[in-house]
């Protein structure tokens, strides 16, 4: 018997020709962010990818935690792998049932005390099986049955339920046969690498992690672009969007963090443009920036946080005219997406508790009071004009300093 | 030595172990350390004297023994703490066995508070406090209100002080215990500590003070015994000693309970093995600091009298708000129109370190609850800066603030960026 782990992948099985370079991206990610767990060979068949690792003292628990963040996956299980010998496999899986039953009674223990009544003390199951190796003598229901009467015999505490079981039994009859009870579920998506490279505007609120965290699940790599505004705001604004960037570089394998030198444009802006359009005026160059960024950084789109209608720069009007400041693509993924959905996606990604210390924009003399909630881009262009956007544009980049985070 | 401030910073960002490609590779950085340093922020913390991490590496390497120990390293270690316990009992005018170390300046208001009403169940479920508190204070009890007890807060006047009427009025029958910050550590603000504990013998002389003196000790005479005061705090990194140490004042007669329950180490008040190292160096930064108490309270009040003249002479909109009796050490002025953490940021960029009255983010406004309480306008709250002495600073220190302050005020000034831009 040897412990392994088992993943399922799922939407990339769609792609066609394309199959073989979506798999060899996902096991590229998967031994990546197994990097430091200690030696493990990763094989491909059937569809399913199978991590073998190569100490007895491999941490299992770890591995899945990170897998379950590599895109691509649909989900994960720790298995055992048995020879496909039927009197093997009722030995085995009769010991793994055993040690589940065990763990389950404390919380069906608990579950009786809180008057959900379990018959008798026994926890129910139901075997299912699969059998791939057509080699094998006996036919799936006929494994499920025999090796339902094993356990039942062999396992005390339990008792058959095929409709609504405590729990699932699996076996699979490959060439060698695979048994487990947890199908721990990974995020989906498509395996990171496979859709190009798109430049997140990453601010340090809540919204633009996750928008970060949403293009990446759908295979994008990742790099982002901060601008940062001292001594307007904190030293701790950087030090946050880096810790930020840490948390994103779990699930997009690595992110290279642009940080961008801000604070001499924000003043032009500030000194220069009526109030109500200094954040019109400020979203469009931080586009620009993010945009020559991209371009030098081989990205092919711009990825942003915004919520239609969320903030006065995020109707409508306000996207369209900052929009109109590039024209690369830009991917808003949570354009559609109430503010509780973002802070739930957050939340379950991780970055939330970092997202909310204290320290975004903080303090910021460069917010109106009233900021005109339907900019007109003619408007917009013409008090633009009155700086040096091109000069000032061009220094900010010249004086951007990168950070590889995750590598 | 150039290096020496940039490697905790740059190793925790950019996760660079070899000092010398810091130094290369990030050589704009070196402008935070070419410009001097002027720290003005000595009410949070201070910088340690050379001679007390001496004393502590000495300690830490030699004289490790643990003081429960029966050996002669065990009896060194408590030579050790006996010797801190005197000084520091020496400098109180108090006994040594009313003195008792702890973690800090938090833990002692804890075990003050906490520890004298567990240890006193009958003495009333009544207690009062002030508006102006610090949090250690503050939230315990708040937390006290939750476990049943009825809880008065004095108001304080523009000056911070607390009204002797007020507290005349709210002492009753039942109240156990009465705890008020003898210096404010926002404003400086010193509380009539004896006109207190006089009302207190002419109304209920049952009633114990706990005086958090954290800010007070080192910075000027303090007698708790003279001044019937009952319970007292210190904290040791606010005078020049290491941090994770402090101590409590407990006048003889005076029963607590711990807080903390083990090996009964400091009389059984507060069981843990002995901060050895921490206490002897707290020692010896006491001692340092308690010979040149009148010297430096001198010194601080030459260097607040700069600063709040050079002030008035400029014409930078400003109120003072620590009053003219206050402990010249903290010094409380709010700049109008201007963002104390905006100001903060940019005072740091040339070498000036303070802390702000509020902390304020885009989420969310935490105005300071002190200044608050003196009913200070919250659009000055959110431009009161706090600028905190320590003997260490000098006269040109302050002068080169009042320099940095008169270049930036008008550049961050709120008001005058919008009136100047027109469609």
């Amino acid at each position: 018997m040897k412990k392994v782990i088992l993943v399922r992948y799922g939407e990339i099985m769609l792609k066609g020709l394309n199959r073989p370079a979506f798999e060899d991206r996902l096991i590229r990610n998967i031994k990546r962010s197994l990097n430091g767990l200690g030696k493990t060979t990763v094989s491909r068949s059937q569809a399913r990818i199978y991590i073998e690792p190569e100490q007895d003292d491999f941490d299992f628990e770890s591995a899945v935690s990170r897998l379950v963040r590599v895109f691509g996956i649909v989900s994960v299980s720790i298995v055992w792998k048995v020879e496909s010998d039927f009197e093997t496999i009722k030995k085995h899986s009769a010991e793994m049932v055993r040690d589940y039953v065990a763990k389950l009674g404390g919380s069906a223990a608990a579950g009786r005390e809180s008057g959900q009544a379990n018959a008798g003390g026994k926890v129910s199951f139901k075997v299912e099986s699969k059998r791939g190796n057509k080699r094998f003598p006996l036919e799936s229901p006929e494994i499920s049955r025999q090796l339902g009467g094993y356990l039942l015999k062999n396992v005390p505490g339990l008792k058959v339920d095929v409709n609504d079981p405590d729990f699932l039994f699996f076996v699979e009859v490959r060439e060698y046969t695979y048994i487990y009870c947890d199908i721990i579920p990974a995020f989906g998506g498509l395996p990171v690498g496979t859709s190009g490279k798109g430049m997140l505007l990453l601010s340090g609120g809540i919204d633009s992690p996750v928008a970060g965290w949403m293009m990446a699940k759908r295979g994008m790599e990742i790099e982002a672009v901060h601008f940062h505004t001292y001594p307007y705001t904190s030293e701790r604004a950087k030090d946050k969007v880096i810790s930020l960037a840490k948390i994103l570089s779990q699930y997009c394998q690595r992110i290279r963090l642009h940080i961008v030198p801000f604070t001499e444009i924000q003043l032009e802006i500030n000194d220069k443009c009526p109030a109500e359009y200094l954040t019109i005026i400020m979203r469009r160059a931080m586009m620009r920036i993010a945009e020559r960024i991209a371009a030098q950084n081989g990205a092919i789109a711009l990825i942003t946080g915004e919520s239609l209608g969320q903030v006065a720069s995020q109707t409508a009007e306000a996207i369209a005219v900052t929009n109109n400041a590039v024209s690369m693509p830009v991917f808003r993924p949570l354009i559609g997406m109430d503010k509780n959905e973002v802070v739930e996606i957050a939340r379950k990604i991780d970055t939330y508790e970092t997202s909310i210390l204290p320290y975004e924009d903080c303090c910021t003399v460069f917010v109106a009071k009233h900021p005109k909630t339907k900019p007109k881009l003619e408007e917009a262009k013409e008090y633009e004009s009155r700086l040096d956007l091109e000069e000032l544009i061009g220094r900010a980049v010249r004086d951007t300093e990168t950070l590889d985070i995750g590598d | 030595m150039i290096c020496g401030r940039l490697i905790p910073d740059i190793i925790s960002i950019y996760e660079i172990t070899d000092v010398s490609d810091v130094c290369n590779e990030y050589t704009d950085l070196k402008r935070y350390v070419m410009i001097s340093e002027i720290y003005l922020d000595n009410s949070a913390t201070t910088r340690q004297y050379d001679e007390v991490t001496s004393l502590m590496a000495e300690v830490a390497s030699r004289n490790y023994g643990n003081p429960s120990s029966l050996h002669t390293k065990g009896i060194e270690a408590e030579r050790l703490i006996t010797g801190a316990r005197e000084t520091i009992a020496e400098i109180l005018g108090v006994q040594p066995s009313e003195i008792y170390f702890t973690s800090g300046g938090t833990e002692s208001n804890n075990l003050a508070i906490l520890g004298y009403l567990d240890a006193n169940p009958r003495k009333g479920k009544h207690v009062i406090t002030t508006r102006i508190e610090h949090p250690s204070v503050l939230e315990v009890f708040r937390h006290l209100e939750s476990r049943g007890y009825s809880v008065d807060y004095l108001d304080v006047d523009e000056g911070g002080r607390i009204v002797p009427e007020q507290l005349e009025k709210k002492i009753r029958p039942d109240t156990a215990l009465i705890s008020i910050i003898l210096v404010n550590n926002e404003t400086g603000t010193i509380q009539d500590i004896k006109k207190i504990s006089a009302i207190r013998d002419s109304v209920n002389r049952q009633a114990v003070i706990h005086a958090d003196a954290v800010q007070a000790f080192g910075k000027m005479q303090i007698s708790p015994s003279k001044s019937g005061i009952g319970l007292m705090s210190f904290s040791s990194h606010k005078i020049h000693g290491p941090k994770g140490i402090g101590a409590l004042y407990v006048s003889k007669g005076i029963r607590i309970n711990p807080l903390l329950y083990g090996g009964g180490q400091e009389s059984l008040i507060r069981s843990g093995t002995e901060n050895v190292p921490g206490i002897a160096g707290f020692g010896l930064a006491a001692k340092m600091t308690a010979v040149r108490i009148e010297e430096n309270l001198q010194k601080a009040a030459r260097l607040k009298q700069i600063l709040v003249d050079g002030l008035a002479a400029s014409d930078i909109v400003h109120r003072v708000n620590s009053p003219d009796d206050a402990l010249p050490y903290i010094i409380n002025i709010s700049f109008r129109n201007v963002k104390a953490e905006v100001l903060l940021h940019h005072l740091e960029q040339r070498g000036v370190y303070v802390s702000t009255g509020s902390a304020c983010s885009s989420h969310k406004k935490s105005r300071s609850h002190v200044l608050a309480a003196m009913n200070i306008d919250p659009a000055l709250i959110d431009g009161a800066i706090r600028f905190s002495l320590s003997h260490m600073n000098t006269e040109e220190d302050i002068r080169l603030t009042l320099d940095a302050l008169k270049d930036i005020i008008p550049v961050i000034d709120i008001s005058k960026k919008r009136k100047s831009v027109r469609k």
